[in-house]
């Protein structure tokens, strides 16, 4: 297993790349309300990973570039992403020691606060957003052994 | 930094950005891309045979029609050379091929390959051949955000193509519908009429195809009526679009009189 710094910041850079096109692939209008938020719950998982490198700053650069790459509002999913690896990174010691359900739990939560930010932006501009949109919630807690699976697989880093 | 996108201040970092992560879009578009390519690239001799047939005898229609448009133009500008007012007209397009990805689920828009760099700007209108798909929301120098007719943020100014009645039609968040909220019960509007722009506003040209009227519904006891239209141009399932240069400039009614530049708009 490769854990040398450039490995890792490589490792970072390459799966944020990577959900940052899961996030975009277009999919048909019934899953597509059901589609997790892939570079959150990457950049989550680099949180408990290596708290150290992965720092608020770097998740609110990611947001900004998720705004662009969706076309929001500049610092729409820069605030929700800084808030929540912030929250991540300041529990990051109780939660790598906790089951992969519990794990899934609070990803649910911090996925939640994140979509509440985004949405409270949403709506300050006048945008209505419809219930469904609150599942990738749900989805994001679902698949998030998948995400661990998958990002230990790689062997960047893991925990 | 939210409030500062209110006005056009960060503009210079979102191209930048734009440009950092546009390479993302283009391999999530190439699969598809691609594919299409191929399929193309497969079709059987016979079949390109008889589709350039076809299109052949589409071309020749079309021309007798625009020998007939022709003279009708010419028609109207001496007609409205009779009554004096000037008359808008030339437009240019330029084709721009959708991107396939998903920004977010519950808005309508959708990126095209085409940017500032081909002088697309905030605004213009883009149209598919059946009619009005939308306008640029935002140009970015590889690509561009197009917001479409449907999106419940967007409102277009109709006019009722049988009789002139004027009209703002508003998006539904559904592909297939748009809704005209402010017509009274007693509007002279009847399921199947079309919908044209009416070039009030001055974003869109006027005289474009935009929606049919699909339901018509009184309500007695509250002012206006629920009206639903259909749109006209394929908001889903087209893959280039037309992006419309509106040219600001009025051709002359004759020879002789010069029309002042800041003419009807």
């Amino acid at each position: 297993m490769v854990q040398t710094r450039q490995a890792t910041i490589l490792g970072y850079w390459l799966t944020i790349i990577v959900a940052m096109a899961l996030k975009i692939i277009p999919w048909s209008a019934p899953t597509l309300n059901l589609t997790p938020d892939w570079v959150l719950l990457v950049l989550i998982y680099w949180a408990f990973a290596t708290p150290e490198s992965a720092s608020v700053g770097k998740a609110w650069f990611v947001g900004l570039l998720v705004d662009v790459l969706t076309g929001q509002l500049l610092g729409q999913y820069a605030l929700a992403y800084a808030v929540s690896i912030y929250l991540s990174v300041k529990q990051h010691k109780r939660i790598r020691h906790m089951p992969i359900i519990q794990q899934s739990l609070f990803v649910c939560v911090i996925l939640l606060i994140a979509q509440i930010l985004f949405f409270w932006v949403e709506r300050i501009n006048g945008q209505v957003v419809p219930v469904q949109s609150w599942l990738p919630v749900l989805t994001g807690g679902l698949v998030w052994p998948l995400v661990l699976f998958v990002m230990r697989k790689t062997g960047f880093y893991s925990y | 930094m939210i409030v500062e996108q209110k006005n056009d201040t960060l503009k210079p970092l979102r191209d930048l950005l734009s440009v950092v992560v546009y390479p993302i879009q283009y391999v999530v578009d190439f699969p598809g891309n691609q594919l299409q390519k191929t399929i193309q690239s497969l079709k059987s001799y016979d079949e390109l045979l008889s589709e350039n047939k076809d299109l052949k005898r589409q071309h020749l229609i079309n021309n007798a029609k625009l020998l007939k448009f022709a003279d009708l133009e010419k028609e109207n500008i001496r007609l409205r050379s009779l009554i004096d007012s000037s008359f808008k007209l030339g437009e240019q397009v330029l084709v721009a091929e959708l991107v396939s990805v998903n920004l977010a689920p519950y808005e309508h828009v959708v990126v095209v390959n085409k940017g500032s760099r081909f002088g697309v700007s905030k605004g213009q209108a883009v149209l598919d051949e059946n009619g009005i798909v939308g306008q640029v929301a935002r140009a970015l120098p590889l690509s561009s955000e197009i917001i479409l007719i449907s999106d419940p943020n967007h409102a277009i100014p109709v006019q009722v193509n049988r009789n002139g009645l004027h009209t703002i039609a508003i998006g539904s968040g559904q592909l297939n519908k748009l809704s005209l909220p402010f017509l009274p019960n007693n509007a002279d509007i009847v399921p199947g009429d079309l919908l044209i722009t009416s070039g009030l506003g001055g974003v869109f040209p006027q005289g474009y195809p935009v929606a049919v009227v699909s339901s018509f519904v009184e309500q007695p006891d509250k002012p206006f009526a629920i009206i639903q239209a259909q749109p006209s141009a394929a908001l889903n399932t087209s893959r280039e679009l037309l992006i419309v240069w509106n040219n600001k400039q009025v051709i002359p009614l004759s020879n002789q009189v010069v029309v002042e530049e800041n003419g009807t708009d």
